[in-house]
């Protein structure tokens, strides 16, 4: 079962082919309300998102409540119909004239917080496992001898668990079934919207090392989405920040946590409890709450909470960019960009 | 564990003494022995935290302080004082004077414990009339007060705002505000901050332990976090299965942890500086409260388990004073 990612005979495109790619996705939800149910405003969900994945890598997306990474998820896997946006893999177009949506879904596989919501009541854990083989043609024998091959792989003794019910599994367990059964159709890529934040830390440490065998064992590609930000720096290769629908920072994990670019990514990082009682925080470093994402601020959607903001960050929107032509860090912040008309920015530049 | 007792008498100054406390859920079914001999006291103006997993007994001992728990159900042994009062024999007249007046609680999700159907103005006021019995002025002047001392901005047009109307950073804000109404000596926090986001929760932490300070208020803090611990902790200790394994000064108990479960929640605790690297995580699960081994609760989990371990529970060992351990391996 184990296989290198450069050789894995499923590559179409070759190693340097993003697996995933992932183009300006847009989804907005109208509000309705008032006497005659009128349009109320427009929840700005997820705005204009952009991202790759390259083969075998981890990429995290990190954000407040209501920043738009769960919706984002949603969106990729087609649970909720995208307004804009495309999305390529592995060189090949997602919709008509394409890959067909259920051949995506076969490649892509998700991993819900809530891990009894997503298991049937009904199904004992080794059928719902060799539930979506059989829909895809598998003999049944077959599917069910698999599901008891991969409930071994996560660590669920087969003898014993095969024929439980959800509800008689712990929280941990139930998460592996869940994992076990994104396995099943032998995807590429798994979507794990906040796998472990129902977790209790001590399962919480077994489901995170998990995660990393499987992904050597079955050559596999994580999207992990979480609000955890120690998780995301443990379990990534690069890191997403998204603030109010938007990706406010992309870049490696080590120069994203070392040397964070943007001032809300900046913020985020130093809200984390130090761990060292000797070293305690004196002040916070944001305050007040996200905004609503219902009619975001104009320009750039964090300038309300941001300690620099200048006339220029409420009149344009900042774009996504590097320090230089190839650089892979990321940042939508006007103090980044030479000329931009912010006075940080001037003085970076001299 | 009783001589231990009496080497440390309960200090005179003690706001709260705990002894011996045993909560059992006693249903057709089974008996679930949710806090098994818990014993502790708290200074005026100190913060404990107790540090535990779901199911530990945390939020069960934090309820029993206030007899939040069912009568019907729950079956409350051991003895508690908090500010000289006998909170288990307690007449439900007088609980009511002492919910809300002696001790307060918080909770992780405000809208429990906030009337959606009234303003947030209207709650405190309302409050501090069935208190203290001051006029209506009094208390709305308090009230806003109270909103400026949470720190809530714009206080005068927040008091005529429902629950439903704050965001979830102000929602927890307000309930703190009521449950300071009438400046309670004891502060209880079940998990206040666990469902806020990272940039809120440090916030509310920060607003806490100012607050704790200015009003000298006792706190006793429930959380699953050991980063909430280190930011507002003077005192932590270590729940598992209803007892606690640990308890010593946050700075002891963080940086030298005696217990094996509670080095095995530091080890699993994903920190800066692990990446690359496997999580030293502790095996197995959590014990069925209703069928509790008879020695130690985490034997079955522990990797220097021993015969000595599962047949009798572990004393309490004090290697440093201050800093206890129920362990077979600690020395005394």
């Amino acid at each position: 079962m184990a296989m290198s990612v450069t050789a894995d005979p499923r590559d179409r495109g070759g190693p340097a082919q993003p697996l995933l790619i992932v183009r300006d996705l847009k989804r907005h939800f109208p509000l309705k309300g008032g006497l005659f149910n009128r349009a109320a405003g427009t929840v700005q969900a997820v705005d204009g998102i952009g991202f790759s994945v390259m083969k075998g890598e981890t990429l995290g997306i990190v954000g407040e409540s209501g920043c738009g990474k769960s919706t984002t998820a949603r969106l990729l896997m087609r649970l909720m119909e995208p307004d804009a946006g495309e999305v390529i893999f592995d060189g090949e177009p997602v919709g008509p004239g394409g890959m067909s949506l259920r051949e995506m879904r076969r490649q892509i596989q998700m991993v819900f917080q809530d891990s009894y919501a997503s298991l049937n009541p009904r199904l004992p854990i080794e059928d719902t496992i060799a539930f979506a083989p059989t829909v895809h043609g598998v003999p049944k024998a077959k599917a069910r001898a698999r599901a008891r091959e991969l409930l071994t792989a996560v660590g669920l003794a087969p003898d014993q668990f095969a024929r439980r019910y959800p509800h008689e599994l712990s929280g941990g367990q139930r998460q592996r079934v869940n994992i076990a059964r994104a396995l099943a159709l032998e995807p590429r890529v798994i979507v794990l919207d906040e796998p472990v934040s129902a977790l209790d830390k001590s399962v919480e440490a077994q489901v995170l090392n998990l995660l990393i065998d499987l992904k050597q064992q079955f050559g596999l590609t994580y999207i992990f989405i979480s609000h955890d930000l120690n998780v995301v720096q443990f379990i990534s290769d690069r890191v997403l920040v998204m603030y109010l629908g938007q990706v406010v920072e992309i870049g490696p994990v080590e120069s994203i946590y070392g040397a964070p670019r943007h001032p809300y990514t900046q913020a985020l990082l130093a809200s984390r409890p130090s761990m060292d009682p000797a070293r305690r925080m004196t002040e916070p470093p944001l305050t007040g709450d996200p905004p609503n994402p219902i009619n975001p601020p104009s320009g750039c959607r964090f300038r309300t909470r941001c300690a620099f903001a200048e006339e220029v960050c409420a009149a344009v929107v900042p774009r996504l960019a590097g320090d230089g032509a190839d650089d892979a860090h990321l940042a939508a912040c006007h103090m980044r960009v030479p000329g931009s008309g912010h006075s940080r920015a001037a003085a970076r530049a001299a | 564990m009783e001589a231990a007792l009496l080497d440390r008498p309960a200090a005179a100054e003690s706001l709260v003494s705990v002894r011996d406390l045993t909560v059992r859920f006693v249903s057709k079914e089974a008996v679930v022995h949710a806090v098994n001999g818990v014993s502790f006291d708290l200074a005026a103006g100190e913060v404990l935290v107790i540090l535990g997993e779901s199911g530990s007994g945390k939020s069960v001992s934090l309820r029993a302080l206030m007899r939040l728990l069912p009568a019907r159900k729950a079956v409350i042994e051991g003895d508690i004082r908090v500010a000289g009062h006998d909170v288990l024999a307690m007449a439900p007249r007088a609980l009511e004077e002492f919910r809300g007046g002696v001790v307060s609680m918080i909770f992780q999700e405000p809208m429990t414990a906030l009337d959606p159907v009234f303003t947030i103005g209207t709650q405190i006021a309302e409050t501090i009339i069935r208190h203290e019995g001051t006029s209506r002025a009094e208390a709305d002047r308090r009230a806003l007060e109270l909103l400026e001392l949470v720190q809530i901005p714009s206080a005068k047009r927040r008091l005529a705002n429902y629950p439903h109307e704050l965001s979830g950073g102000l929602r927890q804000r307000a309930m703190i505000a009521i449950a300071l109404a009438c400046r309670p000596r004891l502060l209880l926090a079940d998990e206040p901050t666990t469902a806020l986001d990272a940039t809120v929760q440090i916030q509310i932490l920060l607003l806490l332990r100012k607050l704790q300070r200015e009003l000298g208020m006792g706190v006793i803090f429930v959380t699953h976090d050991l980063g909430v611990a280190g930011e507002i902790a003077d005192r932590v200790a270590v729940m598992y299965a209803g007892r606690f394994v640990e308890s010593g000064l946050v700075e002891e108990v963080m940086k030298r942890p005696l217990h094996p479960y509670t080095q095995g929640l530091m080890g699993s605790t994903v920190q800066a500086g692990l990446r690359g690297r496997r999580l030293a995580a502790i095996p197995g699960a959590p014990p069925d409260l209703s069928r509790l081994p008879p020695g130690c609760a985490f034997a079955p989990r522990c990797a220097y388990a021993e015969e000595a371990c599962r047949a009798a529970l572990p004393a309490e060992k004090w290697p440093v004073p201050e800093h206890m351990a129920r362990c077979i391996r600690v020395a005394a």
